[in-house]
């Protein structure tokens, strides 16, 4: 059990500066989650935490205990899982999970038990004889968790574990992981491009882009307030909308932001609320069974012809012809201002 | 109008056309003289005159009675297995080395790779030098290094002359063989090294149980090569020892040569040589068998 400290931590490849300065406590137990997309340097931040790379500057502190510099991988008292799985495919299931702890020179019998338990947790007990090549995806990567497990590790580190699962199996691989990481409550740091997962397991979220961090909060937090045009576009699925409706009341050169599924038709809202409305230009309307998109475009706009995203929930049965203008709105309240310069984010 | 079907949209006769050299070069160069091999080693023919007589398995009886054939089919196994062995310990070992990076890595590699570039007999005579009973060069270096108080005769006692020829042939391979299995290193997943190293395992339990195990497969292949070309070569031993002293250190090519050629006698030649077949299928199956398994990874 350990937190871990980041300090102005830095790595170069060249002239590329893959991580630029990130400073970053991770808490005890907690399941922190790194997003970016490729580039952004998650990965390269991850590998430094491992010991699989090495930092240009700054510090890295796991469990109080320094580890940048010399400390070798093994040393730091992590396990990592890869994208790849990186099982060892001339082994069984058995031996590669008995491997970290072979590699310790753990007595056979306490081994066979250990490989035993783990494989238990991950329901994975009947595979044990088999290579991996014998698995399925979801089995694989479920090793994979068990290898990670039977070290006892202070801190897990997982690589984009899901990316290579079909979109069915993730839903639940997402589910089991969560559930296993609450119950042995261990530091967690996941790597992913993916904001679903990474809302839907992180306890806290760090976004990244540029090798710099730009927003670390809970998935409440990053989704509903973001710090920057970046995050607000970056998490949330459509994007964010963001316009400069030209609004007198507003200082020059500031941009309304709201989320697509709180733009709804004027009609929706009750009498009393405090209602920001906009004439929206309809181009297009999607169905998509849940939900309908309708793409078009906001006519107080200072660029009109700027696509923006309506996301209406089925259970608003309003007919949207297209090709027309009709009356949409967002609550006041949950409007979001920045900076058209900085992008950053600005109080009203 | 339709265009008219030309050969290219035959793939029926198209295959055939495309294979037909490939097939006459293998028919012609290798069929025929493996088949005239055969039937020679069952005829008494010399290399004097066009007199074709059958002779059974006479030609046969004779070399398995003679000594200097029995001898030379222990050396073909003894070079070869020996030779194998150094190459493989060898390659891997310099793969390991060629994986680092480091100054001159280039040049390091044109050297490396020069043993293979060079013709067998300009070695080979380069070889002589160096094994020279006179101006032996590693008597020499062991004399000066103080490791050596008397004086080896290289190429003049049984064991050594085995022992030298065992030497130049796995310098001729093993440039080979590292490259393959250099190229067999880098198709080793990054992640699975990686893991290994997070895992914990150090350099020798990386090297045992996670790399050499996946290397197997690539390294069968390199032996396979090297096996075929040494258990057939006939320069080396030719020109290092010519099959001497004493007849002691022949192999079964040169031992073919000298009976079938040098010898004239076509037949005992041809028997002579055909000893070396069973010898290559064996190995290649059991090679083919053991890269297979490690495919499936039963």
């Amino acid at each position: 059990m350990a937190g871990i400290e980041i300090r102005n931590l830095r790595k170069q490849f060249g002239d590329l500066h893959a991580v630029d300065g990130v400073d970053l406590s991770i808490r005890d137990g907690e399941f922190l989650v790194l997003l970016g997309s490729s580039g952004s340097g998650k990965t390269t931040l991850l590998r430094m935490i491992a010991g699989l790379e090495r930092p240009t500057a700054g510090e890295i502190h796991i469990g109080g205990e320094r580890v940048d510099g010399d400390v070798p991988p093994r040393a730091r008292g992590i396990a990592m899982v890869f994208q790849s799985y990186a099982l060892y495919p001339h082994r069984t299931v058995f031996q590669n999970i008995a491997f970290p702890l072979e590699a310790v020179r753990t007595p056979r019998k306490e081994i066979e038990e250990k490989v035993r338990w783990a494989a238990d947790m991950f329901s994975i007990t009947r595979y044990l004889d088999r290579y991996p090549r014998q698995l399925s995806g979801g089995e694989r990567q479920r090793v994979a968790l068990c290898r990670a497990l039977v070290r006892d590790p202070k801190v897990f580190l997982l690589d984009e574990p899901l990316a290579n699962l079909d979109a069915k199996l993730r839903n639940t691989a997402r589910d089991d992981l969560k559930r296993f990481q609450r119950q042995i409550q261990t530091t967690t740091v996941y790597v992913t491009h993916d904001q679903v997962e990474a809302m839907g397991l992180g306890d806290r979220i760090v976004v990244m882009e540029h090798g710099k961090v730009r927003q670390v909060g809970t998935p409440q937090e990053v989704y509903e307030d973001p710090v920057d045009t970046f995050v607000a576009t970056f998490v949330g699925q459509p994007p964010m909308n963001l316009l400069d409706l030209r609004d007198p009341s507003l200082a020059a050169g500031t941009l309304v932001g709201f989320r697509p599924e709180h733009l709804l038709p004027r009609s929706v809202f009750g009498p009393g609320e405090d209602l920001r409305t906009v004439r929206f230009a309809v181009r297009r309307v999607e169905y998509l069974g849940s939900d309908r998109y309708v793409y078009g475009s906001v006519l107080e706009s200072a660029a009109p012809d700027a696509t923006v995203i309506a996301k209406l929930p089925a259970t608003i049965a309003l007919a949207i012809p297209e090709g027309e203008t009709h009356e949409f709105a967002v609550p006041r309240r949950l409007l979001r201002y920045f900076d058209a310069a900085s992008g950053l984010r600005r109080r009203p | 109008m339709t265009p008219r079907r030309t050969l290219a949209d035959r793939e029926d006769v198209l295959g055939g056309v495309m294979l037909t050299p490939a097939l006459a070069y293998v028919i012609l160069l290798v069929g025929v003289p493996f088949v005239l091999a055969i039937v020679l080693s069952f005829s008494d023919a010399t290399a004097g005159s066009l007199r074709f007589g059958w002779a059974g398995v006479r030609n046969y009886a004779a070399i398995l009675a003679d000594p200097i054939f029995l001898r030379a089919l222990r050396n073909t196994a003894v070079v070869t297995i020996g030779s194998q062995l150094l190459v493989v310990v060898l390659a891997t070992a310099a793969a390991q080395v060629f994986r680092a990076t480091f100054r001159g890595k280039r040049f390091a590699r044109f050297v490396l790779l020069l043993p293979w570039a060079v013709p067998v007999s300009l070695a080979a005579i380069a070889w002589t030098w160096i094994f020279d009973s006179t101006f032996s060069v590693i008597n020499w270096t062991l004399k000066a290094a103080g490791l050596l108080h008397g004086w080896l005769y290289w190429l003049g006692e049984p064991a050594l002359a085995l022992l030298a020829i065992i030497i130049v042939q796995a310098w001729r391979i093993f440039p080979f063989a590292t490259v393959i299995v250099l190229a067999g290193l880098s198709s080793i997943p990054q992640e699975i090294v990686e893991a290994a190293i997070v895992d914990g395992a150090g350099f020798w339990r990386r090297l045992f149980q996670v790399e050499l195990p996946l290397l197997l497969p690539v390294v069968t292949v390199a032996v396979l090569f090297g096996v075929v070309y040494t258990a057939t070569d006939l320069g080396v031993v030719y020109i290092l020892t010519g099959g001497g002293p004493a007849n002691t250190t022949h192999v079964l090519p040169t031992l073919a040569f000298q009976r079938g050629i040098l010898g004239a006698d076509l037949g005992q030649g041809a028997a002579i040589a055909v000893f070396l077949l069973p010898f290559l299928i064996v190995v290649a199956f059991a090679m083919l068998r053991l890269a297979r398994r490690a495919e499936v990874g039963a």
